[in-house]
């Protein structure tokens, strides 16, 4: 109990700070302290999503099934971070660019992301064997982030975006004010954290599953 | 040579075993060329007179061919499930010879669906194309990265149930890259002569076929062997 305490505590203290604290952005207004928010769930999104990638090319190593339950509960938060990630990002649009959805390249790609993990949780419900569907799934979920760096990197540079960079690749710069810089932080930690809460629960429930479902072969 | 890369042997024979039985019964071809000439004369009725813009054709011409590879490549490796020869070809080659032969027959089915296809949509709804030499390569590119891509998707969806409807759903997300960077190049070439080639899509269309391809050969085998 002592670890969520701490983790309910620091995000409730990093929303207050959010609205109180942190100034409003230039340029933006008020609606950029979506930031706090949006910033940290497209990171735990991709965070996820990179270890479901390891977690398929551990099974397809070991062929053990724990490597596969890590890629499902992996695939499941990225998925569900995905969509707030992308929900937010729609609100904040609406407000920055008056469309909630007008298919910005950074749109697209997000929309092809969630596109694969639907079509990966449809392949992993069309096969009953678990052995099969765990290569199945491992090998589909490989093959669809090969596309990835295709929309993430290839067209926002082919096609203009407008969606604001932090980062500022030519001069090299970090365009964020020290006070926002703080909150924001401190929600990627937060976001983190609730991120690993999440997982280690819905591991463990995977497992115990798991494990209810190989008892009952047997008796 | 081929003493020196028994694979290509190997994928050859694999290559004339598909075309012998494909000219058997010629199902997937005339699925293919059915499902194609169907949703082409859908198009142009519907469109009727009116000319539309280079921008609309480029992507109807693309969906077209997308749908198609969907209907007619997906049963690439169901039937081989079907008839129980999987074990058979298991035994005879390695994985990767076998992919390879599948992807080149699938290329060539789609070959020549796209060399009737693609100049009767032209004529149909009325297109010219300014810059025909980018406009080509840009359906080669696209057709090969679509047949690889389906390749690798059919060997998936053969494992698992629900067959028919599993290929559209898997291999559209696979598919946006190669689509969206074909329909834009299209799009160039067909706009005008006066307009840029489309250089950088022409790459993002190389590059996929050989990410697709590569990332194909390598995790075939843990498809084929489940």
């Amino acid at each position: 109990m002592f670890w969520q305490s701490i983790l309910g505590l620091w995000l409730s203290l990093v929303i207050l700070a959010s609205f109180l604290y942190m100034p409003a952005t230039q340029g933006l207004g008020e609606s950029g302290r979506i930031i706090v928010y949006h910033v940290p769930a497209a990171w735990v999104a991709v965070l996820a999503y990179l270890m479901a990638m390891v977690n398929a090319l551990g099974y397809l190593r070991h062929k053990d099934l724990r490597f596969d339950r890590q890629a499902q509960v992996n695939a499941e938060l990225g998925t569900v971070f995905c969509i707030l990630a992308t929900v937010t990002g729609a609100i904040w649009s609406r407000g920055a660019w008056g469309w909630y959805w007008n298919w910005d390249p950074r749109q697209t790609s997000i929309a092809v992301l969630l596109m694969i993990y639907a079509a990966y949780f449809v392949l992993r419900n069309a096969v009953e064997d678990p052995q099969r569907r765990a290569s199945l799934a491992a090998v589909y979920s490989l093959l669809a982030f090969l596309t990835v760096p295709f929309l993430v990197f290839v067209v926002p540079r082919v096609y203009d975006s407008l969606h604001p960079d932090l980062i500022n690749l030519e001069s090299r710069t970090f365009a964020m004010d020290k006070k926002m810089l703080v909150v924001f932080l401190a929600s990627l930690a937060g976001f983190t954290g609730l991120y690993g809460w999440l997982y280690n629960i819905r591991l463990r429930l995977e497992n115990l599953l798991h494990r209810l479902e190989s008892k009952r072969e047997v008796s | 040579m081929s003493r020196r890369f028994p694979w290509i042997r190997q994928s050859l024979v694999i290559w004339h075993k598909e075309l012998r039985i494909e000219f058997r019964t010629r199902f997937a071809y005339s699925t293919l060329l059915m499902f194609a000439v169907t949703t082409l004369i859908t198009i142009s009725f519907s469109v009727g007179g009116f000319v539309p813009d280079s921008d609309i054709t480029a992507a109807l011409l693309w969906i077209i061919l997308f749908f198609s590879a969907m209907a007619g490549l997906g049963r690439t490796f169901v039937q081989e499930e079907e008839k129980k020869t999987v074990t058979a070809l298991k035994l005879a080659v390695a994985p990767e010879p076998v992919f390879l032969g599948k992807y080149f027959f699938n290329v060539t089915l789609l070959c020549s669906l796209t060399v009737l296809v693609v100049p009767l949509f032209l004529v149909l709804l009325n297109q010219s194309v300014p810059q025909w030499p980018p406009f080509l390569v840009t359906v080669i590119l696209g057709v090969l990265g679509l047949a690889g891509a389906s390749t690798i998707i059919a060997a998936i969806v053969a494992k698992a149930e629900a067959k028919s409807a599993m290929m559209t759903i898997l291999a559209f997300p696979v598919l946006v890259p190669l689509l969206l960077a074909a329909i834009n190049a299209t799009r160039a070439c067909l706009a005008g002569a006066s307009g840029a080639a489309p250089a950088s899509e022409l790459y993002v269309l190389l590059f996929y076929n050989g990410a697709v391809l590569t990332a194909s050969l390598l995790l075939f085998e843990y498809i084929w062997n489940e």
